[in-house]
């Protein structure tokens, strides 16, 4: 069972939480670019210099290598390679994995080191992983996942997105 | 597994383009990043073999627009159609809202077709879905290969539950959005329900 059901449903007191977690770790770790997906790819909190790197496609193709990655494990019979770290000639990329759902990424350059990035994610995986279980508990006291915003969604509706 | 934002209103689907090596999958999603106006879309992602083979996936985000408020985006993948990257195309699988299935229209490909046809429910149950479940469509593509397959021929063969089913010549667009805009309606459709 996943463990927020079907769908992640994010609100903007968690969503606050979040993006505050990941302001602290971008200051705390000199980091250039900190973000959150989730394991499918779905983006869903970044700090940091977002304008020059493609927000969408980064977050796709982690979800992707972690995929593989997680694939290599249960091939050798680990459960998942909780880190993996990729050293560029400027820029490294640190990813981890959270609470088994989440993908943790901070890209950092020289002003930063791999000890400090790692110290300061830990911490922050942390407190991320805490935010998550307050929405586990919230759903399970919630009960039904509130009403969907596309509830009385029409056919004219979605015949108008797909007019140029 | 789509993702609602409630505090920056979007919300991102997956659809997955699945159906046997060299059957038009990427072509798909060649032409709608082509036909689709640049403010509406990302880069198009494909890791693919030197030779072009999708190697792991393509990737395509496009942004359809708002939906009842909700900023509404698809995130569109093919999988490796080749038989021996089944691994890769299992993991592309995970949190699917919708299947689009790309059939070869031509005779010798239609031992393919039902092969990949079998993977994909077997794959999807692996992940957890059930192919009578999700939102679903199929594409006969390469219609105007001389010889193609009749319709009904292929119908009869592919069909698995009365899907929405289209032609398609995917390199001239024939068919490629009509299927992308069925399987996107079932997804929003589903949504509604949940």
């Amino acid at each position: 069972m996943t463990m927020l059901g079907p769908n992640l449903v994010m609100y903007e007191e968690e969503f606050d939480r979040i993006n505050s977690v990941l302001g602290r770790l971008w200051m705390d770790a000199n980091a250039k670019i900190v973000f959150l997906v989730d394991k499918n790819g779905q983006q869903i909190a970044a700090k940091g210099d977002l304008e020059k790197v493609d927000a969408t496609s980064l977050a796709s193709l982690t979800a992707g290598n972690v995929a593989a990655t997680d694939g290599l494990a249960r091939l050798i019979g680990e459960k998942e390679f909780s880190i993996l770290f990729h050293e560029g000639e400027r820029d490294n990329i640190h990813i981890s994995i959270v609470a088994q759902r989440l993908i943790l990424v901070v890209i950092f350059d020289e002003r930063s080191s791999l000890g400090l990035v790692r110290l300061r994610v830990r911490k922050a995986a942390a407190e991320v992983e805490e935010v998550l279980n307050q929405m586990v508990s919230k759903a399970a006291e919630q009960g039904e996942a509130p009403v969907s915003p596309f509830a009385e969604i029409t056919d004219e509706d979605i015949d108008a997105l797909f007019t140029e | 597994m789509s993702f609602i934002n409630y505090a920056s209103r979007e919300i991102n689907c997956k659809i997955v383009y699945y159906g046997p090596g060299l059957g038009g999958k990427t072509t798909n999603l060649q032409y709608i990043y082509e036909r689709t106006n640049p403010q509406n879309k990302g880069q198009l992602i494909s890791l693919a073999t030197e030779t072009d083979r999708t190697l792991f996936f393509d990737f395509l985000p496009l942004d359809l627009g708002s939906v009842r408020g909700f900023r509404t985006r698809f995130h569109l993948y093919t999988v490796p159609g080749q038989v021996f990257y089944d691994a890769s195309r299992k993991l592309i699988l995970k949190g699917v809202d919708g299947v689009i299935f790309v059939a070869d229209s031509q005779e010798a490909r239609m031992d393919a077709n039902l092969e990949s046809l079998d993977n994909l429910k077997h794959n999807l149950r692996e992940n957890g879905f059930d192919l009578a479940a999700l939102p679903y469509a199929a594409q006969f593509n390469k219609r105007d290969l001389p010889g193609a397959v009749a319709y009904d021929v292929m119908h009869r063969a592919l069909n698995f539950k009365g899907e929405p089913t289209f032609e398609a010549v995917a390199p001239k667009g024939v068919g490629v959005f009509e299927t992308l805009k069925a399987v996107a309606k079932q997804v929003l459709h589903e949504l509604a329900r949940k």
